[in-house]
């Protein structure tokens, strides 16, 4: 590859790249207010209504105001580390969108081991976390911090296991044969052979991301806003921008691996782009339903349904799946004729 | 110059000063840190040998959990800053004698031939080429037993450790969800009948208390109540 050549390639990839992160900056945008409309529809209120038609341009305006405020750095706080957080904890969550098939063939890289580096790039993320507590040099930031930590692994290994369960009937770790063994109908896909993990994982994920009612790492109730509660201006908005990217992602990920990704749930309708986006956009709503409706956990009840009651229900299910391999039992789990 | 080579040196050149850093900083959690860039940088080396289920699996393992636990154990330390160089001259020479037969070690195991002659490099796979699986195949299948034993070493040191450190002590108390979810209202709630008269009495008083008073909030309307 010549020098030019390089530089072309260079280009189209960073064309590419953006192509990706400028909706996906959006969609984190427009999230925020479908999060403020659904709950306040919940609540029987109207939500934001001011700021342009039905307030559609709350977020834009949101963002104006966060970037015009001043970023703090508290005086005892570890400076780079303190600077250095909000960064760490957003670009896993951008990197992971990287191996994230929207079709058959748009895919910004094709990677064979796709889903080992989403869970790789998505248990980075709590770097940004800890890191942000600990260099604020404050007792909420640091209790916040511990406790994302500890959530963050104790559902990790559930997840995990969730994830291991898709392998075992797809065969691939390529994201886009997952969704190619899926092929079919609406009954082809994952959630229905799986869906004890469906639920495990997607519970999972909402804990992951910190999410109500999972978000005692932010506990206003009990330690003011957590791991950020130091932080400012859009030092805040990128931790803000992270934990929406990330929801975005979970939300992705259980599309491609239990609904299909972009397959059409019925034969007569063309596969495409837009299942995915509104599977996608289907899942979010959850999150924003579950913070509407359910009060926040209790820590140590967090910890056991994630040790004492996912982990095991996986182990189990895997065992039975492993079973139905083995007996071939169609049309999910006929795999090895192949 | 080749890109790849380019890579190649500027992740391991951020390897070893992560590496340097590691033992030289006098903070632990910056240590720690260090460590995790220096975990991240030899994943990233590792890619460009192509052993991308290696590189995957280092980060997500070592980084992802491993040293998340550790920064978690680190950070409750109340140590912000070690001393410097405590027993440096005491430890060196053996420490030295260690890195020098590491060092001798990895040379005779490689085989390098100096000044770069010998091993010649490996042809890159093609793209379909997906090492999880192969080395999913050798483990499975060549190496079933040896990997079995490890994980039953693995399994020992798991118990061993939770055998080591769990203490059940008669005075801990412990939360019983399956008997907690299982309560019904009589074991919690008993319902008193009393005697409603002086209730009555009272609101009676209120009711014939001045509006002006009754404005002044509800515990002062009762307490003038029960006074007039």
């Amino acid at each position: 590859m010549g020098f030019f050549e390089g530089l072309l390639f260079l280009i189209v990839t960073v064309l590419k790249v953006l192509l990706i992160i400028v909706p996906l900056l959006l969609t984190v945008a427009y999230l925020t207010y479908a999060e403020r409309k659904v709950i306040g529809a919940i609540q029987v209120r109207k939500g934001p209504n001011r700021v342009g038609f039905a307030g559609l341009l709350q977020p834009i305006a949101d963002v104006l105001k966060l970037l015009t405020k001043e970023v703090l750095v508290p005086t005892n706080s570890h400076r780079f580390l303190f600077l250095i957080a909000p960064i760490l904890s957003l670009a896993p969550a951008f990197a992971a969108w990287a191996v994230i098939p929207f079709s058959d063939t748009a895919v910004l890289a094709d990677v064979n081991a796709g889903l080992l580096y989403v869970l790789a790039l998505t248990s980075l993320g709590v770097y940004g976390v800890i890191v942000a507590g600990w260099a604020s040099n404050s007792k909420y930031a640091f209790l916040g911090a511990m406790r994302s930590a500890a959530q963050i692994v104790a559902y990790e290994i559930a997840m995990g296991f969730a994830l291991v369960g898709v392998l075992m009937v797809s065969g691939s770790l390529n994201l886009g044969d997952i969704v190619r063994a899926q092929e079919g109908s609406i009954f082809h896909w994952f959630w229905l052979p799986l869906f004890p993990l469906f639920i495990v994982y997607f519970i999972s994920g909402v804990a992951e991301t910190n999410r109500a009612p999972f978000d005692v790492a932010e506990g206003e109730s009990e330690i003011v806003a957590g791991f950020h509660v130091d932080y400012s201006g859009m030092a805040f908005a990128l931790f803000f921008l992270a934990e929406y990217a990330n929801m975005i992602m979970i939300a992705a990920l259980a599309v491609i691996m239990f609904l299909g990704g972009w397959l059409s749930p019925v034969p007569f309708l063309p596969d495409g782009m837009f299942w995915f986006f509104a599977k996608t956009a289907f899942m979010l709503f959850f999150f924003l339903w579950f913070r509407a409706t359910f009060p926040r956990y209790r820590y140590d009840q967090i910890m056991r349904l994630g040790w004492k009651v996912f982990i095991p229900i996986t182990i189990v299910w895997l065992s039975v799946e492993a079973v139905a391999i083995l007996l071939d039992i169609g049309p999910w789990f006929d795999i090895r004729k192949t | 110059m080749d890109l790849k080579l380019l890579v190649f040196w500027v992740f391991s050149l951020v390897l070893i000063g992560a590496a340097v850093g590691v033992i030289t900083t006098r903070n632990p959690v910056q240590a720690a840190l260090f460590l995790v860039l220096a975990f991240f940088n030899s994943a990233i080396i590792w890619m460009l040998m192509e052993a991308e289920f290696l590189a995957i699996t280092l980060v997500l393992v070592y980084v992802g959990a491993v040293m998340v636990l550790f920064l978690f154990v680190v950070m409750m330390l109340d140590i912000n800053l070690l001393p410097m160089r405590e027993g440096y001259s005491k430890h060196l020479p053996w420490g030295a004698a260690i890195v020098v037969a590491v060092v001798v070690q990895i040379v005779l195991l490689m085989r390098v031939k100096w000044a770069g002659s010998g091993i010649e490099q490996p042809a890159p796979k093609p793209a379909d080429y997906s090492n999880t699986e192969e080395l999913g195949l050798a483990i499975y299948t060549d190496y079933l037993f040896q990997f079995e034993v490890a994980a039953v070493i693995l399994l020992v040191a798991i118990i061993a450790a939770i055998a080591l450190t769990m203490r059940r002590r008669p005075d801990t108390k412990y939360q019983r969800p399956h008997e907690q979810v299982k309560v019904q209202k009589a074991d919690r709630l008993r319902v008193v009948s009393m005697n409603s008269e002086d209730n009555q009495d009272l609101t009676g008083k209120v009711a014939k208390a001045p509006a002006a008073d009754a404005a002044a909030g509800n515990s002062g309307v009762s307490n003038q109540g029960a006074k007039s």
